[in-house]
């Protein structure tokens, strides 16, 4: 069982308030995703449910039993960090087992938990190594290894691929999908990166300056973005935003388009946006082009790999209407 | 990091030291200090009772005190300023490109290994002993008269001694400083036009800055308490010439016998570094952020 | 260095800090020679550079007159045993400052430093009687407290300087991983600073070795280190140069020794790791 509820939760680090109060339910099994820009407490509110930091207000439930005040050892969390934080005087063997050794379990009990994970991410011959004699994507399984024999109540991640290149973390983010669903276990998994959000979470929860700005799935979050800065921060690229007259056109103080909601002429036609290209991205699959709208500033659009705008080009665009997004001026979706 | 937890039990770890270290300086200071308004000798146990500012009259007052602060601050100094600047040229003497690198710093540490009084017995009897030493040997040899050193040259005899120990140390703090300053750093101002002499003032000795905020501060820390080399070698004479303020206390609380201005002695030697030690950590304390 | 010189310029420089480095090593090279010369040859008006009738009675000599294994064996019991003293204190302080700091922890580094700073003579007196009055005067233990009391902020600051750079992420999650303090301390923060300690652990050795200020006041006969030892060489009745040098060569042998073995890790833990 592993639900995590904090009911609540505050934390300042002497006058600065960085998380001002947070409540929130992580159902068993669930694997949820923090997201934020940096420095807006991911790593903070995570270290609070694992018990390294105090909160300074709130309570956090841990299948329903009140962990607030525990210490990290009697939480039954296990956490795997950015760094890896394994230690390195000891082999890969010894740094999966500490965690068990800690607990005084059996050797047999150690032997049986390590083989198991070392089979479970292919660490098998590398098992008398030293953590210095790893590459990254090593490293990390085995601070995974170490989490996973403790059979905790959850894993918390965070940013755990970002050390990684990015091949490597492609890899990584789908093995860390299979390992949830082959051990069904709850995780929370904090990342800046979008991306890794869309494609690992069951529900994401968008954080802002230690607020929680949405609390939803993927696609409900993609979909419904509950605020500017949750339509703005989900999707890539980043959605355009137009204020003003226009906005007012459309009954709203602001509005947004998605860079792929455009349709793309290059002959005027009546009513639609007119700009000129600066910048066009090639990718093969798309191609991001960069346009000057007069009147409105820069917007990104996502277009097809085979349209061929280049710099200087005239373009006018024609946002789907039914795929436009309204914000009032507190920046809340209508 | 840090839950209330672990800083409660940080503090619990910390106790045994900040205790062991508190009552180090605070019991035996207040006893010197509670000494040193008293006539208390431990040749005369008739002399008793309070003692007003008598026993710090009787010490400052006396010529040999002023002599002693003076001798002190020309050892500190002396001493800083030969090591400081020696090491300087030392070590970019031995960051050149040269043979036997790794030997060469062995043999030249050696002497900061050295207990301060074999330092100064060797330098005492094998080196400045006028009758038998090295140096009346060379001087015999160009054909002149031997110098007696420590009786001509007391203190400047001293601070030969404790530099020669010294040096070293700041040598090598300053060819690690040296060793660090990066070849791009070095090649850039070459590219720039920088000649050796600029390259030295505006790269290296910018680079090297912290180093010598280092290695005065340790050095003071040590100088301030020079002793056994001026025991062994002067004893502090003739007359007052190489006392310094921490042989002087030795002399009138241990060697007197008079516990009373020994101790108003030792006060005013804790009043000096105190001020010296501001002085430093104000100027060190950012430097040492570590 | 991967910088370009020709040959010659090499040559010079080489001979030039040869030539300084062997003058800087002169006395102890001087005194390494005249231990092994007859007294009549190490004084004698036109020197001799090599000894010229190899002898080892100065030795003997000199552990006859004032028992050099007797010192040798309080030198190191001192040193030693004031180190691992400090390093018992000392490791938990440094614990906390590096990976609990508060907004004091600065103050108090420099406080413990400050204590070095007074100066010896300030608590001579008292020191001296209360050793008197607990008969600690002239005992190897009561000189090993003095020890201790005197490097522990070096100890903690230099430990202080190694813990700082293990990343705290480690012992955190020895901490998740269920470790008590004890258990992260033993077996996690202590085997990852072993150089850090051990470097520390050798400078403390050889400053304690070469401590000469308290070993000489605090004791006469019983407890005397290698300082008192060499010390009562100063006045030298009936004693010359070539017993004295033998002496000085004993006295100073083994740390310098330990200290060749180790100046690497010496000179960057001194400076408390201000420079790398
Ligand atoms: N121990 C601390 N003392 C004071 N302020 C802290 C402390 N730890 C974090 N903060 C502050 O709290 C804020 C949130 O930090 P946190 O590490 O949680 O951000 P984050 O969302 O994880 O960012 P990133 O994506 O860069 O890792 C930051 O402004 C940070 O400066
Ligand atoms: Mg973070």
């Amino acid at each position: 069982m592993g639900s995590i509820s904090l009911e609540h939760v505050k934390k300042s680090f002497g006058e600065v308030q960085i998380i001002p109060d947070i409540t929130l339910d992580i159902k068993d099994g669930e694997f949820v995703v923090f997201v934020g820009p940096s420095g807006c407490g991911k790593s903070t509110l995570l270290r609070l449910i694992a018990g390294l930091e105090d909160t300074s207000g709130g309570t956090i439930l841990l299948d329903g039993e009140d962990m607030t005040k525990a210490p990290p050892a009697r939480r039954g969390l296990a956490m795997v960090f950015q760094s890896y934080a394994l230690y390195p005087h000891m082999s890969v063997r010894d740094n999966i087992a500490f965690p068990l050794k800690m607990a005084k379990a059996p050797k047999e009990v150690i032997d049986q938990k390590v083989e198991y994970a070392a089979r479970t991410l292919n660490l098998g011959s590398y098992l008398d190594r030293r953590p210095r004699a790893l590459s990254g994507g090593q490293r990390q399984r085995v601070a995974i290894g170490r989490a996973i024999v403790r059979e905790p109540k959850a894993f918390l991640f965070d940013e755990p691929l970002s050390n990684l290149d990015a091949a490597l973390r492609v890899n990584m983010r789908l093995e860390i999908t299979e390992l949830h669903q082959q051990l069904k276990t709850t995780m929370i998994y904090v990342t800046h990166d979008q991306v890794e959000a869309m494609t690992m979470a069951d529900r994401i929860v968008v954080l802002n300056a230690g607020n929680v700005e949405q609390f939803g799935s993927p696609l409900e979050l993609y979909k419904k973005p509950a605020n500017r800065f949750v339509a703005g921060f989900i999707g890539s690229p980043k959605m355009n935003f137009v204020d003003g007259q226009e906005a007012a056109k459309h009954n709203a103080h602001s509005i947004g388009v998605r860079p792929e909601h455009f349709a793309l002429n290059r002959t005027a036609t009546p009513g639609v946006w007119k700009g000129k290209v600066t910048v066009a991205e090639l990718l093969g699959s798309d191609t991001f082009l960069h346009v000057q709208v007069e009147g409105l500033g820069l917007m990104t659009i996502r277009a097809d790999g085979d349209e061929t705008y280049t710099h200087g080009d005239d373009v006018y665009l024609t946002p789907d209407a039914t795929r436009i997004y309204r914000f009032d001026a507190a920046g809340k979706a209508i | 990091m840090a839950t209330a937890q672990t800083r409660t039990l940080a503090r619990t770890m910390m106790a045994p030291a900040v205790i062991v270290l508190l009552l180090w300086m605070a019991v035996p200071l207040a006893m010197t200090i509670w000494f040193s308004f008293q006539n208390y000798s431990l040749i005369n146990p008739l002399m008793t009772g309070f003692a007003g500012w008598a026993n710090y009259e009787y010490v400052i007052g006396d010529p040999s005190f002023t002599q002693s602060l003076i001798n002190t601050l020309i050892l500190v100094g002396g001493v800083l300023l030969i090591t400081v600047i020696g090491g300087i040229f030392l070590a970019l003497l031995l960051d050149q490109p040269l043979w036997g690198q790794g030997l060469l710093r062995i043999v030249v540490i050696s002497p900061f290994f050295v207990m301060p009084p074999v330092a100064a017995l060797i330098w005492k009897n094998g080196f400045m002993h006028p009758g038998y030493g090295m140096l009346g040997h060379l001087w015999k040899f160009f054909g002149l008269q031997p110098v007696d050193w420590f009786n001509q040259y007391p203190l400047f005899s001293v601070v030969v001694i404790v530099a020669w120990q010294w040096l070293p140390f700041a040598t090598l703090i300053f060819l690690t400083a040296l060793q660090s300053l990066s070849e791009e750093q070095r090649e850039a101002a070459e590219m720039d036009g920088a000649n050796a002499i600029n390259r030295f003032w505006y790269i290296i000795m910018p680079h090297m800055a912290r180093s010598v905020t280092i290695v005065i501060l340790i050095q003071t820390i040590f100088l301030l308490g020079i002793f056994a080399e001026i025991r062994v070698t002067t004893g502090g004479g003739p007359g007052y010439a190489s006392t310094n303020i921490a042989f002087l206390v030795f002399r009138t609380g241990i060697l007197s016998n008079d516990i009373g201005a020994g101790s108003a002695g030792g006060v005013v030697a804790v009043i000096i570094a105190n001020i010296v030690a501001i002085f430093l950590m104000r100027a060190v304390g950012k430097n040492l952020d570590a | 260095m991967a910088r370009n010189v020709s040959t010659p310029t090499k040559v010079g420089f080489t001979i030039a800090a040869w030539a300084v480095a062997l003058l800087l090593f002169a006395p102890i090279l001087w005194t390494l020679l005249t231990a092994f010369k007859t007294e009549s040859e190490a004084i004698a008006s036109s020197p001799t550079f090599l000894p010229q009738n190899f002898t080892l009675e100065n030795f003997a000599a000199v552990q006859e007159r004032s028992d050099y294994f007797k010192h040798a064996f309080n030198s190191i019991v001192v040193s030693v045993g004031s180190t691992l003293l400090g390093l018992i204190i000392g490791v938990p302080a440094a614990w906390a400052m590096a990976f609990a700091p508060t907004k004091r922890t600065k103050d108090i580094l420099m406080w413990m430093l400050s204590t070095k700073m007074m100066p010896a003579v300030g608590v001579l007196i008292p020191i001296y009687l209360i050793f008197r009055d607990l008969r600690l005067l002239d005992t190897v233990h009561g000189l090993t407290i003095i020890m201790t009391l005197i490097n522990l902020p070096i100890i903690i600051w230099m430990l202080y300087t190694y813990f700082k750079e293990i990343p705290v992420d480690i012992l955190e999650a020895a901490r998740m991983d269920g470790a008590e303090l004890w258990n992260e301390i033993v077996h996690v923060l202590v085997p990852m600073a072993v150089p850090g300690i051990a470097s520390t652990l050798l400078l403390n050795v050889i400053l304690a070795w070469n401590e000469a200020f308290w070993t000489i006041t605090l004791t006469s006969g019983r407890a005397g280190t290698l300082t008192a030892f060499i010390s009562s060489f100063s006045s030298p009745q009936g004693l010359f140069l070539a017993k004295l040098s033998a002496a000085s060569l004993l006295a100073i042998a083994p740390i310098l020794l330990l200290g060749w073995f180790s100046q690497k890790q010496l000179v960057r833990g001194l400076t408390f790791g201000a420079v790398k």
